[in-house]
């Protein structure tokens, strides 16, 4: 059986956010085993289901190449602004 | 809708698909047939109540008070039988809910039958042109069960035509031939097959060795 990763939309407006993985024969099956095991107390509007042998991952070697670099560039950071008066949700 | 024949259904059949749980073939069809027998006990809650109290209609009748249609009692078998009795069953209550909108249980159970139907069809297609094997137990479990489904339109004709249309073509698909068998019924009148004590003896031991007994 294939291994399927579950992502699971909360509301509308939000991205749908990794929940965990299941065993299904095919798609149709693991859309169904995700409903059940993943919004069973209402976690969701919306799933998808990814084979989990089609993700590219990184890989931890890779971290330091990957990710520290960014570490000293803080000017990618939009912390230099001004934020306008009465602007919510930035 | 017939509070007490149809409640008596869901909780016989929530306790068959509730036996499954630790047996499934599958820890995700552990879930998911956990969550189908879940919805149909909390149907069986809400009709029974309407009759009376809900633990006494449960725990304390004989099996011969049982209402319920003969298809529902069928024992579990292979996981065909329990798929062929479930698509059997759910596309009937599916279509007696939807008749009733006006009703506060078959407007909520409709989106729930639905969500059933739907999970017995992709099971009996994927299963019914799966394998040599698969066919061969799909084939068994429709004839065995077949003899039950006239009962389930005694009372209700009209349903028979959309439920015909529904099965048909979901066995069609399933690459599954409608049996010709002589038709059985007698649970609506109490009258059950053997199948039903035992289960009710599984259902009741609980109660009836301890009563009042509280978690």
């Amino acid at each position: 059986m294939t291994l399927w990763e579950v992502f699971v939309r909360p509301r509308r407006g939000l991205s749908h956010v990794h929940a965990g993985s299941l065993h299904a024969e095919d798609a149709q099956l693991a859309l169904r085993h995700a409903r059940d095991l993943y919004t069973r107390r209402q976690e969701g509007v919306s799933i998808w289901v990814v084979p989990a042998g089609e993700i590219t991952a990184s890989s931890p070697d890779e971290k330091d190449a990957f990710f520290d670099p960014a570490g000293d560039k803080p000017y990618r950071h939009p912390t230099f602004y001004e934020l306008p008066e009465g602007v919510r949700h930035l | 809708m017939r509070s007490l024949e149809i409640g008596d259904d869901c909780l016989v059949l929530a306790q068959r698909l509730a036996e499954w749980v630790t047996y499934a073939p599958t820890l995700e069809e552990d879930v998911a047939l956990a969550n189908l027998s879940l919805d149909l006990l909390g149907q069986a809650r809400a009709l029974l109540s309407r009759v009376g109290d809900e633990d006494e209609l449960a725990y304390l009748r004989e099996p011969s008070a049982f209402r319920n249609c003969l298809l529902v009692e069928q024992p579990n078998g292979d996981f065909a039988h329990t798929v062929v009795r479930h698509l059997l069953y759910s596309a009937f209550l599916f279509e007696l809910y939807g008749g009733h909108p006006e009703d506060d249980v078959a407007a909520k159970g409709v989106k729930e039958l639905a969500y059933h139907r739907d999970y017995a069809a992709l099971w009996a297609v994927r299963l019914g042109k799966g394998t040599e094997e698969s066919h061969r137990r799909m084939s068994a479990a429709l004839e065995t069960l077949w003899p039950f489904t006239a009962e389930l339109f005694e009372d209700e004709p009209e349903l028979r035509r959309p439920w015909d249309a529904y099965v048909g073509r979901v066995l069609a698909e399933a690459a599954l031939a409608v049996p010709e068998c002589a038709q059985r019924s007698g649970g609506r009148k109490g009258e059950h097959t053997e199948h039903l004590g035992a289960l009710l003896s599984e259902l009741q031991v609980l109660h009836r060795e301890h009563v009042g007994a509280r978690w």
